[in-house]
């Protein structure tokens, strides 16, 4: 079942993102933006949390989830350490996709050269 | 009167020109298949988060840990390959096929920064590769760090934790 929620999930927000593309003048990157913010957005009350609890991996491939991430973080380090731990804690559950990002892209522009 | 003629006339013909272009620009304008892009995008995202959820079974299975570092093992994997399959080359066809099917996804992520990466590297490693690597990449972190930033210290001066 929770492969259908996880299809459903995902799929829709994919879908919501072509519907924008297709019908305004934005452009990829303002849409993956714009979904960051919303999923950031929608954690401030854990209602991102409740998604993730019911439709599990799915609701962590979009890009929806870097937000939610970020705040999760940023709210875990202000738990211990008060206002200055929302900035010590933000990156602490982002940093293992951005620094493979960012290491990955570097290694495999070494080896390989531009196709069109 | 008669270079008012000429001016009047002027107007006239490229208010025509202009009609006239314009009609065949949309005549000739590629018909975007709205339908069909958004069902492909929807197929494709929902596989996306399939795989997802089959892969943080999988690593949580097989290398008994628990589900939050089940998912960082996914996404970390999802990045790779999508970097991987950039650098290789058949990533891009992909995703003009898929569209946001394959963006939206944290692929679209690691696809930017890897294509910007070995599209630049030319332009050498400092001022090619190193300052355009977070063009699409860095609009994500930025306003992912600070919409995070003020929608948490919303949520500590709002309601506690």
């Amino acid at each position: 079942m929770i492969y259908i929620y996880s299809f459903l999930f995902a799929g829709l927000i994919c879908l919501i993102g072509q519907l924008i593309l297709d019908n305004t003048k934005l452009t990829p990157g303002h849409i993956t933006s714009l979904f960051v913010i919303i999923g950031s957005f929608l954690d401030i009350f854990n209602i991102y949390d409740l998604i993730v609890a019911h439709v599990g991996g799915g609701a962590l491939v979009p890009i929806t989830s870097f937000g939610h991430l970020l705040i999760h973080g940023g709210m875990q380090g202000a738990m211990e350490n008060g206002f200055i731990g929302l900035a010590m804690g933000m990156f602490n559950f982002t940093a293992s996709g951005i620094t493979s990002a960012i290491f990955f892209a570097f290694i495999f522009s070494l080896f390989f050269k531009p196709r069109d | 009167m008669y270079i008012f003629l000429i001016f009047t006339n002027n107007i006239i013909g490229e208010n025509m020109e202009k009609k006239l272009y314009d009609k065949l620009v949309l005549e000739h304008a590629p018909k975007e298949k709205r339908l069909e892009n958004a069902v492909i995008a929807f197929l494709i995202g929902g596989v996306m988060g399939v795989i997802g959820e089959l892969l943080v079974e999988f690593y949580g299975y097989y290398l008994h840990i628990s589900r939050s570092d089940a998912s960082v093992f996914m996404i970390i994997t999802l990045i790779f390959l999508a970097s991987l399959f950039t650098a290789l080359g058949f990533f891009d066809k992909w995703v003009k096929f898929a569209k946001c099917g394959l963006i939206i996804p944290i692929t679209g992520f690691a696809h930017s920064m890897t294509s910007a990466a070995i599209e630049y590297k030319r332009e050498g490693f400092v001022t090619g590769l190193g300052a355009n690597m977070f063009k699409l990449a860095g609009t994500v972190i930025l306003y992912g760090v600070v919409s995070a930033y003020i929608f948490g210290l919303i949520r500590l001066i709002i309601g506690g934790i």
